[in-house]
């Protein structure tokens, strides 16, 4: 046997980028995965598009109109797989292992939603790509496009994180997946594909104030110009939000799961 | 702290308790386990097994009593003790979307060594094992028991001082578990010190110097393979007689001469025990055979772990349990 040698690189850092290179690898390999979370967003913006569009008067061409939204869906949607695979290192033998080890706890937690994020961005950049192909034309300037990107990178480590304490909180990887389906269907009832205006009065209450539609604004107005001002600091709360709660609810019962 | 008296060992528990919602899993377990030895916990399922590898890999806390690996204390020093163990738990901790090589340099980072040092283990522990040839092919595709060689592997990547091996051959088709009980085997020469569970009495007495027979959370006895199959009386000798009368006869015969004895009339036959000496068998023929008594057939048996934990078990009922009922219902409540 060759003589082990150890790294001088801090622990925590050598654990984290380990464990983030994994989820990267296991990203990567889920090709079924990955193309349901570029395929679906692409459907249902073609669907919005060429379906229902055009009976649908939102004051703009419908493509720039529903585009911000499509981007939202598609970076909450491959978030929201995150916990399926937290769930899959609960149930298997894998987190008896990691834990019996000198390895930070978290670091397993980290890795998933670093890697949800990495992956999110791809599959968003593809969503944009097609929409562009499409013919939608953002006006964004550069530093629009840094704190779209940012905002965007926020939101997706917030819903993974979510994700996450969900997939500690279910006992299966099926179960897991419900999520998802939360979090597809919220944007329906948002500013994403209709002015909340245009809907019923007692949907309109819940479609201003759930996080879905300052997230689409302010993602709105930084793609196609816009205010940006009214919906930003909501819709950086509502992210920020959803980290903090993810990442605690996540600690929590993590803890407990592992727990001695 | 007055390790001193616990050195010849590396592993010990000592009455250590473990309680889940008012059921004892652990009551009052003892167990010590020499450097460098090979110690095996046999039990079926719910003995406590496994709750006793993971108090002893810190995943559990126990109640009470004390659990000391490597000269350090569990609960007053965990990280100390994950430094100087490995644990392959009853489920392979392997990721299966990874290569065989990418799990094993992932384990590598994980225990701090350097990419290239990471990198180099994993080769070497492939060719140990035998799977450089699948080290390329995601673990997926593994059989069982190549997922579980890959899986002992992974406990091997920094050599522990103690390596715990919960059911390592569960759920193995015969080939894959004479695979598994060669690596363990090697493993041991090498001089680590293994704590393995099983179901299994043939790999208990395959692999380990000493068994610790688990039941009901308390150990029902101890010591090696041989003692332990001495006290249950080694082989069951199965004589088939050619007739009902043939085997009253026997019977009869054999109660005269204070053999002890089981007969079975529908498939007329009579089970001794015996220690599964040649002479022994021929003794047993020659007391019959001189009476006229002709066997048939005959068949040695060994004792299978049901017979073992009946003849263990069978203790005077003031040491079973007597919450053992009340208990039960509190579980299925």
């Amino acid at each position: 046997m060759t003589a082990p040698e150890l790294t001088r690189t801090p622990g925590v850092i050598v654990d984290v980028s380990a464990l983030v290179g994994r989820g990267l690898r296991r990203s990567v390999r889920s090709v079924d995965a990955l193309i349901t979370a570029i395929l679906l967003p692409v459907l249902i913006l073609l669907a919005f598009v060429y379906v229902f569009g055009g009976a649908i008067e939102t004051g703009t061409r419908y493509l720039t109109y529903v585009v911000p939204g499509i981007v939202l869906i598609c970076a909450a949607f491959g978030s929201a797989s995150t916990g399926a695979g937290v769930n899959q290192d609960m149930t298997t033998g894998m987190i008896a292992r990691l834990r019996s080890l000198p390895v930070l706890g978290s670091a397993v937690l980290i890795g998933h939603i670093v890697a949800s994020v990495a992956r999110n961005l791809l599959s968003t950049t593809i969503v944009v790509a097609v929409s562009l192909l499409l013919g939608f034309r953002p006006t964004a300037s550069v530093l629009d496009w840094v704190a779209l990107v940012g905002l965007l990178m926020l939101f997706m480590a917030g819903i993974s994180a979510l994700s996450a304490a969900f997939g500690l909180l279910v006992t299966n990887a099926e179960a897991a997946g419900a999520f998802s389906f939360v979090v597809l269907f919220l944007p329906y009832v948002s500013s994403a594909f209709v002015p909340p205006e245009t809907m019923p009065d007692f949907l309109q209450g819940f479609a201003r104030n759930q996080p879905m539609t300052p997230l689409v604004e302010t993602v709105r107005g930084l793609l196609v110009g816009g205010p940006v001002a009214e919906s930003a600091p909501a819709a950086l709360a509502w992210a920020v939000g959803f980290l903090v709660v993810g990442v605690a609810v996540s600690g929590v019962l993590f803890r407990r799961r592992t727990g001695r | 702290m007055a390790y001193t008296v616990f050195m010849a060992y590396t592993v010990e528990l000592q009455s250590v308790t473990k309680r889940f919602g008012g059921v004892a899993v652990l009551d009052g377990v003892d167990l010590r386990v020499e450097r460098g030895s090979v110690a095996a916990l046999l039990g079926p399922n719910g003995a406590g097994k496994t709750t006793a590898v993971k108090v002893l890999s810190t995943l559990l806390r126990p109640d009470g009593g004390r659990a000391v690996v490597a000269g350090h204390d569990v609960v007053s020093e965990p990280a100390a003790v994950r430094r100087s163990i490995s644990l392959t738990g009853q489920y392979a901790a392997v990721d299966e979307m990874l290569t065989g090589r990418e799990n094993l340099v992932l384990m590598g980072r994980l225990r701090h060594l350097t990419r290239a040092s990471a990198r180099a283990r994993a080769d070497e522990l492939l060719d140990r094992f035998e799977l450089t040839a699948a080290g390329g092919r995601r673990v997926a595709t593994y059989s069982g028991g190549m997922a579980r060689r890959l899986d002992i592997a992974l406990s091997l990547v920094v050599e522990p001082r103690v390596l715990f091996l919960d059911e390592p051959t569960t759920g193995l088709d015969p080939r894959s578990r004479r695979d598994v009980w060669g690596s363990i085997a090697e493993l041991a020469a090498g001089g680590v010190t293994v704590l393995l569970t099983t179901q299994y009495l043939e790999e208990a007495d395959r692999l380990a110097d000493r068994i610790t027979v688990l039941h009901c959370g308390r150990v029902a006895a101890e010591g090696t393979a041989e003692q332990l199959k001495a006290r249950i009386g080694g082989e069951t000798a199965h004589l088939v007689l050619p007739d009902a009368d043939a085997l009253a006869r026997a019977v009869a015969l054999l109660a005269a001469n204070a053999v002890s004895a089981r007969e079975d009339v529908e498939a007329l036959s009579v089970h001794v025990p015996t220690d599964g000496s040649a002479a022994a068998v021929r003794d047993l023929l020659d007391l019959l055979h001189a009476q006229g008594v002709e066997v048939d057939r005959l068949a040695l048996h060994r004792p299978t772990l049901d017979e073992v934990f009946l003849a263990l078990t069978e203790q005077p009922a003031a040491e079973q349990p007597p919450a053992e009922r009340p208990q039960t219902l509190e579980v299925t409540r």
